[in-house]
């Protein structure tokens, strides 16, 4: 970068002629990347006050809209104080270009709205809070009206799309299921064996592992995997197709979204997700079963024996028997979610988040809930 | 050397393509084309859809590799370049694309000044007024620079797409389809737009486009593309008289015709 290719300015009074003329003589490229500096240089500059001035622009060798603009500030600048300025010497070219960016006229922006005060955020924060309950319920009470149609009349139902998602969320989940519930099986067992040790209680070890897994953890597991890996792709696909206009085509040609895309998905999700749960029980329960035989000598024999003491019918349905909920729970806010997108490829990424912290939140409190019902009947 | 105008133009090409062949999986889409794009032209390039003319610009802005061929922008070839190596010639080119493209995230004064904040040293106050100057241009109301470009109507939001094309004052400018989506109105504003640009920053205007009413009013010089070749470059009147089957197609067909009679009467 030379000297004469960065854009400049010099300030001078010419005293040979009189009066004085001041004269605010410009030089070199006046373009976005050359002007950084001049522009930094303007702050700290003492103009003249003479009330005649002229502007130069000779030397300048280009000119683009960032310098003409530049131009055109200090020009205004000098004006509003008062000055006659007198532009000499541009290009015939840059003077129509310098005109342009002049004819542009700025309107000033609305000023930014005062940030609300304490009170107005609570009222704001609880009214959107209370219209998005309002619209999750009637949501779920638009799903359920149109699921009881469907079962009213079983050809409406589009077993298709329940197949593809009883792949996609079901069958496809079955190995991180596996083997995270294996995992959680070991660990409960090698946890509880120092315990159980001390006691020499070794036996309790089939107790521990099958209510923990069966009754609670493989239940809750499963449905906070099948939440973050189905439901937030849930609310991507039914959030994307809202961006393109999809959703708007399908009510266009008259089927309903609601009847094509969310009663498949949750319909899938409440068979898969019991399925899911049993086979996590199984993988848990060998889990603990195998940290078992090696810590605590328990033989495979032998805990099953126990297990099946262990553990009643009852304990293992109500593991189970949660399941379906937790389904319906992840469908509907993933679906629910992916409806609220606008517009932006920010708001799917937006909602998506929602929909698993929601559907998660939503079912260890349904989960929590159970526990309290089970114990008030005392199963 | 910069885009502005005045500064000595040298009398090289601004674009040069030699031999260019490009290909997806089995299916041919360029067999040797060669083209040349003069400093200060509007130059367009046409063809029916699906002929490999998106491809050709994509290829062009380093989106898209060829199998083979030459591709040189200022002079300097751009084929094989890394991004770091590219950036400089990606900061004297500005592209729009058809469908706008602008960070939806953001609003559109923040999408034009977005390219000034990475690329100048200016202060946030001139950043913030030169985007305002670059919306203005584009004829913009000064109250859609702080809307997001999803509350903008569709020409509203090419419009807005110039105008982050321009941030930084580019030298060429690529244009994908400039009017497709638009209202006549919003049209003949974009046909205005494009040449009163050019005119007033000199710039050298490259655009793939369908429309011939925009073709007829603002481009220099046209290259008609079809079964990978290039059938055809010159002016819309010299084509126009040109005998190949396909151009004849093209501007012989109802539209074509209804758009050269009222170039005609124009002038």
């Amino acid at each position: 970068m030379t000297d004469e290719q960065i854009a400049y300015l010099t300030i001078e009074t010419d005293t040979s002629s009189t009066p004085a003329i001041a004269k605010v003589r410009c030089t070199g490229a006046w373009i976005v990347q050359r002007i950084a500096q001049l522009e930094h240089r303007l702050e700290a500059i003492s103009w003249l006050t003479e009330k005649d001035l002229v502007i130069d622009g000779t030397g300048i060798t280009a000119l683009d809209t960032s310098g003409a603009w530049l131009l055109h500030r200090i020009i205004r600048e000098l004006e509003q104080r008062g000055q006659n300025v007198v532009i000499n010497g541009l290009r015939p070219e840059f003077g129509a270009l310098l005109q342009l960016i002049a004819s542009c006229t700025m309107v000033p922006e609305p000023p930014p709205p005062a940030t609300p005060n304490l009170l107005t955020i609570i009222g704001q924060k609880s009214w959107s809070g209370m219209l998005g309950g309002y619209g999750m319920l009637s949501f779920v009470g638009e799903c359920a009206l149109i699921l009881l149609r469907s079962l009213i009349q079983p050809r409406r139902i589009r077993w298709r799309p329940i197949l593809h998602n009883l792949q996609t969320a079901g069958f496809e989940a079955l190995p991180i299921v596996g083997l995270l519930s294996f995992l959680m099986g070991i660990v409960i067992s090698y946890q509880g064996a120092d315990q159980l040790q001390r006691f020499g209680a070794n036996i309790f070890i089939a107790d521990l592992v099958g209510l923990s897994m069966l009754r609670e953890l493989s239940p809750l597991l499963t449905a906070i995997i099948v939440a973050g890996r189905s439901g937030s792709a849930y609310a991507a696909q039914i959030g994307t197709m809202k961006v393109t206009e999809e959703i708007d085509a399908l009510r266009t040609i008259g089927v309903g979204p609601t009847e094509l895309l969310v009663l498949p998905k949750m319909l899938a999700l409440i068979i898969a997700l019991p399925l899911l749960t049993l086979y996590a029980d199984v993988a848990g329960v060998f889990g603990g079963m195998l940290m078992a035989s090696s810590k605590l000598d328990v033989s495979f024999a032998v805990f099953l024996d126990r297990l099946g003491d262990a553990v009643s019918l009852s304990s293992f349905l109500t593991g189970i028997g949660k399941a379906p909920v937790f389904a319906a729970i992840i469908a509907l806010v993933g679906c629910y979610q992916g409806f609220q997108v606008t517009g932006s490829a920010d708001s799917v990424g937006r909602q998506t988040t929602v929909s698993v912290v929601q559907s998660i939140f939503l079912v260890i409190l349904a989960d929590a809930l159970f526990s309290v019902v089970f114990n008030w009947l005392k199963i | 050397m910069s885009a502005a105008i005045g500064q000595a133009q040298n009398t090289d090409a601004v674009l040069d393509i030699r031999g260019l062949n490009s290909r997806f999986g089995n299916n041919v889409v360029h067999d040797n084309v060669s083209l040349t794009v003069h400093p200060g032209e509007i130059f367009a390039l046409v063809g029916s859809s699906g002929c490999g003319k998106s491809t050709m610009l994509r290829t062009i802005i380093l989106l898209q590799q060829p199998v083979s061929g030459s591709i040189r922008v200022f002079g300097r070839e751009v084929l094989g370049l890394n991004d770091e190596e590219a950036l400089p010639l990606r900061r004297r080119w500005g592209v729009m694309f058809e469908r706008g493209a602008l960070f939806s995230s953001i609003t559109v004064k923040e999408n034009v000044s977005m390219v000034l904040r990475e690329h100048t040293r200016l202060s946030a106050e001139l950043i913030d007024e030169v985007a305002a100057v670059k919306i203005a241009l584009t004829g913009l109301p000064a109250d859609a620079g702080s809307k997001y470009p999803s509350e903008l109507s569709g020409g509203m939001r090419k419009r807005a797409a110039l105008a982050r094309a321009i941030a930084l004052d580019p030298e060429l400018l690529f244009l994908d389809e400039p009017t497709a989506g638009l209202d006549p109105l919003s049209a003949s504003g974009i046909d205005e737009l494009v040449r009163s640009l050019r005119d007033a920053l000199g710039l050298t205007i490259m655009m793939v486009t369908h429309d011939l009413d925009l073709l007829w009013r603002s481009a220099d010089r046209v290259a008609v593309l079809g079964e990978g070749h290039i059938l055809g470059v010159g002016t819309m009147t010299e084509l126009s008289e040109s005998d190949h089957p396909i151009i004849r197609e093209y501007f012989y067909g109802p539209r074509g015709r209804a758009a050269r009679e009222q170039a005609w009467k124009r002038k």
